[in-house]
């Protein structure tokens, strides 16, 4: 079967410290000058005493070894990466090429604006298109992430109410199932945070957010799909709620690869809207960032946006800092432009019916894969029986684990041996081990099936009593790794430092 | 896709989506453009892109907080490998080595450059960094005084300012000579207090002077028991010594340098380190450890001490930060493993060449003082157009004309500097890069 057979690298690569060699270099500055003097300027309180302890390595040796570090990485140029609200769709290549002009990469963010025109434009048009797409009125492109968007967003709640003379609002309503950077974030903002339970479809619980609300709400932060994958079908009933209790929605946009061109968060009475662009815009995540969390208001929240915004006066796009309602500065500069460049690009490629189709098939596949793994022995679709998932579906490993003693953690080391990048496991809490899983539209259904066969495989491995899926993965850089001694005390080794140290 | 459906026992798409309510259910198609051809596609994002005029079109003299350096082309091959450009978060740390590898390797060279014992991973850019360390200090000392120098970079300011608002730290101002630029030693201690949570020093300061009296605002915050963090460039660490060793407690500042692009403003590389158990506990941000695997065989890696982060503590952790710049930092790690000890003193000598070349050319002209402080400057300065009565704007606009950038005119930020710009000399601009400038500023003067 395609796709079960999987080895990747295994290079027992060092630290790059213990590759170094004295006298070794793998890039010169120098040119012809003589600098010995310029040193000599540093005044002697505040010069180093001898040059930090850099590798010293050739550059082929430098390549080999970050060549060799990333054979032992997987990524989705390698195969199926279905990490549940995550999107690890496809990045296409043309967004990376035109990112690597020096059109781009070679310009300051200070430059007069009229050496900056065509940026400028690009980004003044990425934020009308991802406010169209949402449902917003105005769109600030800066937020570096959606954790960070997500406390521009707050901090933009914040603002209004104090505004409208209610600062007393210090409480933010989250789902249980929500995001963990949703609480966080609030959180960070000086909200208190307060936690409304799921019902039996895995929806907010309307009679308890009723409770909850109050004059001290600020707002309620939810995601729509939520992380089970399910539509909030009573979300009019629930903006209805929140809004006349004073406070503002906000969206959650992690899920937003589930929606595009069929809904949009400002018709559903959201206020507040953040879009990762490394998700649903398909820009690399790069193994943790960059990625940019756009954050999209209606226009009785636009004047707190954070300065400076992108305009355009008929003739020529510029910078505008003179915001006095404005939250201020989220960031140095005007934001992430490489990473929205991509997403522009992404935007102009797939255009209003492409968004809409990617959404389409994201449901597609995930409804599919969701069927078809429910229907494994030792696996099902808690929440919401019946109703179709969005572009995610959660499901739990619990019956394994009670009749084989296999978890969903073990189910994810052993998908590892097949190539398949396993479901984010745990989360949501609420569901007993849990296993949300996002293929996205950019898997083929023989991905699908060679993923679905994995699960199958796995599940007959585990009622045989096999002892594969506890001692996984096997095909990897590294066995199952030892992560407690990682956070022991005397064990930590956080540095090659520490590490020469400890040993 | 039919098959698909038919299979889950679905006839169409439709039938997916049909939980969502009529209500809210898009009638019309999106009011975007219609789908192009990825060579459409291209020939119109690289038209637009035309329209910009690059630093490598034009002489440009801008840094103030991202900074014109050549990247060695090692590095964006590196970087550009689809395994590290299309992984997540290394979640899974078997199938991330790679990752998690590089990411331990960044931890310990930004550690070597700082003089810290524990970096994080990276934040999104300096001036959060900035916010998440003054938050820090609050939380370790349980005190709401945060201390800033004068000459602090504007925006830095204002984004510390949006993440220290909302919990209610206060940030209070410290005087800076404005003749040295040194911290006013009298007016530090009297705003230090047993409120006083942390000090945040600019070394080399926004305006590029450096600070010599560290030692002694080090004792000062220390004494009364409060957290000194330190904002730096990475690269004149360098040739200068490293805040570690004159007792700082945070390290903050902008990996920009490190082997990444401008990008008309980012992805940045916030750097965040500390030294000391009881901060490493309170450090926001993701940390990599090294350790080996169950069976004891193989050295491997993983997250460490994730109980501070939000997807375990939620409305607990120490920040809300979860994706961040990994990629920029295994540019970073690669950039500096590329220079190592050698590398990295050549390119320091190489810039404070230009730094004095410039100030040297740029002093020969009438009306101009540069810099506008009497210190050490490291790669960048003031210039001063007080005595020629000139505009900074008005000059800039000039100098444009004549295809050259000049630096950021702080005249908005500062007042008391009069018309005064900050001029930023690294590598990349050879002597006659600065002659050309002295030229062209000196008919531009005379004009």
């Amino acid at each position: 079967m395609r796709g079960l057979v999987y080895s990747q690298a295994r290079w027992d690569e060092p630290p790059i410290i213990e590759l170094s060699e004295e006298g070794k270099i793998g890039f010169h500055q120098l040119q012809t000058t003589e600098l010995k003097d310029s040193l000599a300027s540093v005044p002697a309180g505040i010069r180093r005493s001898s040059p930090p302890r850099l590798p010293e390595v050739s550059e082929i040796e430098v390549v080999r070894h970050y060549t060799r570090l990333s054979q032992e990485n997987f990524g989705v140029d390698l195969g199926i990466y279905p990490l549940g609200s995550c999107t690890m769709k496809y990045n296409p290549k043309v967004c990376d090429a035109v990112a690597s002009s020096h059109k781009i990469q070679e310009i300051h963010p200070y430059q007069n604006p009229r050496t900056v025109q065509g940026i400028l434009q690009i980004l003044y048009e990425t934020s009308t298109y991802l406010a169209k797409i949402v449902g917003m009125d105005k769109v600030t492109l800066q937020p570096a992430a959606g954790a960070h968007g997500e406390y521009t967003g707050v901090m933009l709640m914040r603002a209004y109410h104090r505004d409208k003379g209610e600062s007393k609002r210090d409480e933010v309503i989250v789902p249980d199932s929500a995001h963990g950077t949703n609480p966080a974030s609030a959180a960070m903002a000086g909200y208190k945070v307060v936690e409304v339970p799921s019902n039996a479809e895995g929806c907010v619980d309307k009679d308890a957010l009723k409770n909850a609300v109050g004059p001290n709400t600020a707002g309620l932060m939810i995601t729509n799909p939520n992380t089970l994958g399910i539509f909030e079908r009573e979300i009019v009933d629930i903006a209805e709620i929140v809004h006349d209790a004073g406070g503002l929605l906000y969206y959650d946009g992690a899920n937003l690869n589930a929606i595009m061109g069929k809904a949009k968060p400002g018709d559903m009475g959201f206020d507040i809207v953040h879009i990762n662009l490394h998700k649903t815009f398909a820009t690399p995540h790069g193994g943790g960032g960059p990625g940019a969390g756009p954050v999209g208001v209606t226009r009785h929240l636009s004047d707190y946006l954070p300065v400076p915004t992108v305009e355009y006066d008929g003739t020529k796009y510029y910078l505008e800092y003179n915001r006095p309602k404005s939250i201020g500065k989220i960031r140095a500069f005007h934001g992430s432009s490489a990473v929205v460049l991509r997403a522009y690009t992404y935007i102009l490629l797939h255009g209003k019916e492409g968004l809409k189709t990617a959404s389409e098939v994201a449901v597609l596949n995930a409804n599919y894969m969701a069927q078809k793994l429910c229907k494994i022995k030792g696996f099902s679709l808690p929440f919401g029986e019946g109703v179709p998932r969005k572009h995610e579906f959660v499901l739990s490993a619990a019956t394994l684990t009670k009749e084989t003693g296999v978890t969903a953690l073990q189910v994810g080391k052993r998908l590892l041996d097949f190539g398949v990048h396993p479901p984010t496991v745990y989360f949501p809490l609420i569901v007993e081990e849990a296993m949300m899983t996002e293929p996205t539209e950019t898997v083929s259904k023989q991905e699908l099936d060679s993923m679905i066969n994995a699960f199958e495989k796995i599940s007959q491995e585990a009622y045989a009593g096999s002892d594969l899926p506890k001692t996984s993965p096997h095909s990897t850089s590294v066995t199952r790794i030892d992560e407690a001694k990682a956070n022991r005390p005397k064990t930590m080794q956080l540095t090659w430092k520490m590490a020469i140290k400890g040993s | 896709m039919r098959r698909m459906l038919n299979d889950i026992g679905l006839s169409s798409i439709d039938e997916l989506f049909k939980d969502i309510p009529a209500s809210i259910q898009s009638k019309a198609a999106m009011d975007i453009p219609a789908t192009m051809s990825e060579m459409e596609t291209r020939r119109h994002v690289e038209g637009l892109l035309e329209k910009n005029i690059s630093t490598r079109e034009m002489l440009s003299f801008l840094g103030a907080g991202i900074w014109p350096h050549y990247v060695p082309a090692a590095v964006d091959a590196i970087i550009s490998r689809g395994e590290f450009l299309t992984s997540y978060t290394p979640y899974q740390p078997e199938i991330s080595q790679g990752m998690l590898q590089a990411m331990f390797e960044y931890q310990s060279l930004i550690c070597e450059l700082t003089g810290m014992d524990y970096s994080n991973s990276s934040m999104y850019d300096w001036s959060t960094a900035l916010g998440e360390a003054a938050r820090m200090t609050a939380r370790v000392t349980g005190r709401d005084e945060f201390i800033v120098p004068h000459f602090i970079h504007p925006e830095r300011l204002s984004t510390l300012r949006t993440f220290c608002e909302p919990v209610g730290i206060k940030l209070i101002e410290v005087e800076q000579d404005t003749h040295t630029g040194a911290m006013n030693l009298t007016d530090l201690r009297k705003k230090i207090s047993h409120n006083t949570a942390g000090v945040y020093l600019e070394y080399p300061s926004f305006l590029g002077f450096v600070e010599e009296n560290c030692d002694e605002i080090a004792k000062s915050v220390h004494k009364e028991g409060g957290v000194f963090v330190v904002g730096s460039e990475p690269i004149s660490l360098g040739v200068l010594k490293p805040p570690g060793e004159f007792g700082a407690d945070v390290v903050v500042g902008e990996g920009q340098p490190l082997g990444s692009h401008m990008n008309y403003g980012g992805p940045l590389l916030g750097i965040f380190a500390c030294k000391g158990d009881a901060l490493l506990r309170q450090m926001p941000g993701r940390i990599i450890g090294k350790t080996t695997t169950q069976d004891g065989q193989q050295d491997a890696y993983c997250m460490a001490l994730q109980t501070r982060e939000q997807h375990i503590r939620r409305e607990k952790a120490t920040s809300n930060i979860c994706t961040n710049e990994a990629l920029l930092a295994v540019a970073a790690s690669t950039y500096l493993s590329l220079l190592g000890p050698k590398g990295i003193t050549e390119l320091c000598s190489t810039i404070l060449d230009r730094t004095k070349y410039a100030t040297k050319r740029l002093r020969e002209l009438p009306g101009i003082e540069a810099p506008k402080f009497s210190a050490f400057h490291f790669m960048e300065f003031t210039v001063n157009f007080d005595k020629a009565g000139r505009k900074v704007a008005d000059i800039n606009e000039r100098l444009l004309d004549a295809g050259i950038q000049g630096g950021l005119d702080l005249s908005g930020y500062f007042p008391e500097l009069g018309q005064t710009a900050l001029y930023c000399f690294t590598e990349v601009h050879s002597h006659k890069d600065i002659d050309m400038l002295a030229d062209k500023l000196r008919q531009v003067m005379e004009g």
